[in-house]
């Protein structure tokens, strides 16, 4: 192995004999404990991933070995009587992390492409600044500022929306009907001011890695600037930018409180986005108080632990293969 | 250079919190420490009792946790903890599961769960038992149904949709509100009595007694149950239940206290406040119990554990009614305290 290779013969430098030796032991010992704590570093990630999820499935095999696939397509769920079924709490964390990932994408790439593309330098900086600001804010004062304040205005709004657009046909089904302040749109909302900084710094990142020199070629030969970023920094950046929003439904789907305050534990599936319902964190978050002491209840509430899981790491498994996919057809351009 | 101070200063820091902490566990261990957890329907009550305790025995440290009459009941089972509050006794089939063998129930205090409501024109509204299923089982959907205007002959009440709220997180107020429903009316109320019932999808719910108590206050035309303390809060109105005996009686601390004196104490000091036979009783009163394991294991605990339960029947039942709970009837509380006996202390 080339740990074992002799160091060049200049390493030293000072030209003392000795020296080198024992410099030269020291460096082999420096770069087995690296190795080490390298390699320790690297698997421990695999060991934790690993133990969670045998863990997790161990403590919630009652609920699957008695329920099988019926707990992941039942729509009941009812502890009182026994009843677990996930559909309504899987329906919710899809619904408000498409909602969130729809609404922030357009304007996380608007602030990303603002400061790194039209922005005054001056006002570039406290704009970045402050989107990474927005990114420290503990997720529970979100939650405690959607409950507080955005809830009520948030209704009204809704009531307005269903008045008028709810009643054309079609998107009545998602916007019509009686309105709820907790809501999947509501738990939307608060996650896409969640997001938003996230998919905004990333996509900062990657768009910033697109050599200057093509965009200037392209500005030279007479393109527009918006002709200049779809052709040298879109395809370039592509798979950068679905690796930001991937993250982005990653934080969506697996964030707790914040929905969990403003979602309405409800258990129903409904195309009405105004109407309450409830996601499997929150669930998890709102009754495992009470419900740890009856050994099913608990293990449900742990298969909707693994549940999550499985659907985060699904979620991530895609992300990857996109980027990778959209990465080769931006080289192959 | 100056990284490596800043690295130094950090790490002096660091062990000055190291040696600040290790001087906090010892000190505590001169005394003994008490932990509890479970319910959250007695912790504003624990919480004035386990304040005055430690003014009294400085060296004992009481902590009351939260987190739900569940997680008490599997910290206990899991003997995390010396105590547990709960608001439902454990069923006969989870007793094995209780690590440290026998329990014994040290019944505190009870507390009524109200009706509270947000109708600007009705200030006195009245509620019989099958009314109230059915409103809660979103059976009846409008306040001028003819089952309310029967309630409240000579009231004039508006046509407005009724939101029922609920709550999101599991609960043992839930449990004793639902078991009201189920017991007074089966065929209306249809979902059985837990701490999570599959409530209808109209419904809207807020986490904790304080998320119920905002979703009523912040909505014409809502109705919930939230516990006294609360909706006093909140400010919300409260409706009047008929009681067993045809009475209508409002939620206050002498109606559940009426409730308790009327219910009958099994011999292990469980008992049933819920729809008691009492004239004056408020119906939806609702027990709350310490749980204890018979055999003690540690003498300091043990006998930390005693001095706390006689604290509260001397002196603890005096704070109840200032803080919204009922305190137990007299003969409730010779039948505790001589309960205490059976709490076993290695010497």
């Amino acid at each position: 192995m080339t740990t074992l290779a002799p160091a060049p013969p200049d390493s030293g430098g000072a030209g003392d004999a000795g020296s080198g030796v024992r410099r030269r032991a020291t460096d082999i010992w420096g770069d087995r404990t690296f190795r080490a704590v390298a390699l320790f570093a690297g698997v421990s990630v695999l060991i934790v991933l690993a133990l969670i999820a045998f863990i997790t499935t161990r403590e919630a095999w009652p609920i699957f070995r008695r329920f099988g696939l019926r707990f992941v397509t039942g729509t009941t769920w009812d502890p009182t009587n026994g009843k677990f079924g996930a559909l309504p709490f899987i329906y919710g964390t899809a619904v408000a992390s498409i909602i969130a990932v729809v609404l922030a994408v357009p304007l996380s790439l608007g602030i990303a492409l603002y400061t790194t593309e039209v922005a005054p330098a001056r006002l570039k900086r406290p704009v970045v600044y402050l989107i990474d600001l927005l990114a420290a804010i503990p997720s529970v004062v979100y939650g405690l500022w959607a409950l507080a304040v955005l809830e009520q205005p948030a209704r009204r709004a809704y009531r307005d929306v269903a008045d008028t657009i709810g009643k054309l046909p079609g998107l009545g089904r998602l916007f019509g009907g009686p309105v709820s302040g907790a809501s999947f749109m509501t738990a939307g909302l608060v996650l896409t001011v969640m997001i938003t900084p996230i998919i905004t710094a990333v996509s900062r990142e990657v768009l910033a890695t697109v050599s200057q020199d093509d965009k200037n070629a392209a500005l030279a030969m007479g393109a527009t600037r918006w002709e200049m970023l779809r052709a040298c920094v879109f395809p370039r950046a592509l798979s950068g930018l679905v690796g930001a929003v991937m993250l982005g439904l990653g934080r969506a789907l697996g964030e707790t409180i914040a929905v969990a305050l403003v979602i309405g534990s409800n258990h129903q599936i409904t195309s009405h986005l105004f109407r309450p319902g409830d996601s499997m964190a929150a669930v998890i978050a709102h009754e495992w108080g009470e419900g740890q002491s009856d050994a099913t209840y608990r293990a449900a509430l742990i298969g909707l632990a693994v549940l999550l899981f499985a659907f985060t790491v699904v979620i991530n498994i895609a992300a990857r293969a996109i980027a990778n996919r959209s990465a080769q057809r931006g080289a192959g351009a | 250079m100056q990284a490596t101070l800043r690295h130094s200063r950090a790490l002096v820091a660091l062990a000055a919190a190291a040696a600040l902490l290790a001087a906090c566990g010892s000190s505590s261990k001169s005394g003994s420490t008490l932990n509890g957890s479970g319910s959250t329907f007695q912790k504003a009550f624990d919480d004035v009792v386990i304040q005055a305790f430690h003014t009294a025995n400085p060296k004992i440290t009481v902590n009351y946790a939260g987190g739900g009459s569940g997680q008490g009941k599997s910290d206990l089972q899991n003997k995390v903890v010396e105590f547990a509050g709960t608001d439902s006794l454990p069923k006969p089939e989870d007793i094995p599961k209780y690590q440290g063998g026998k329990l014994l129930y040290f019944p505190t205090v009870a507390a009524p769960i109200t009706v509270s409501y947000n109708l600007k024109s009705v200030k006195n509204l009245r509620l019989s038992d099958a009314t109230l299923a059915k409103i809660f089982a979103t059976k009846i959907t409008k306040w001028d149904d003819p089952a309310i205007k029967s309630d409240n002959p000579g009231v004039t009440l508006p046509s407005t949709t009724i939101t029922v709220a609920h709550r999101a997180d599991g609960s043992g107020t839930t449990h004793n509100f639902t078991k009201f429903l189920s017991d007074v009316d089966p065929t209306d109320w249809t979902l059985g009595s837990g701490d999570t019932v599959n409530w209808s999808s109209n419904t809207q719910a807020g986490t904790g007694n304080s998320g119920v108590a905002q979703i009523v206050q912040q909505n014409d035309g809502a109705i919930g149950y939230v516990d006294l303390a609360d909706a006093k809060k909140a400010g919300l109105s409260t409706a009047s239940i008929q009681n067993k005996a045809g009475k209508f009686v409002a939620p206050t601390v002498a109606g559940a206290a009426a409730a308790v004196a009327s219910a009958a104490f099994a011999p292990d000091l469980s008992y049933d406040p819920i729809n008691a036979p009492g004239a004056d009783a408020y119906p939806i009163t609702s027990p709350t119990w310490i749980m204890v394991y018979a055999h003690q294991t540690d003498r300091n605990k043990g006998t930390a554990l005693k001095l706390f339960l006689e604290f509260i029947y001397n002196q603890g039942e005096g704070m109840a009614t200032a803080n919204d709970y009922a305190p137990l009837p007299q003969g409730a509380v010779q039948k505790a305290a001589a309960q205490l006996s059976q709490l076993q202390i290695p010497a």
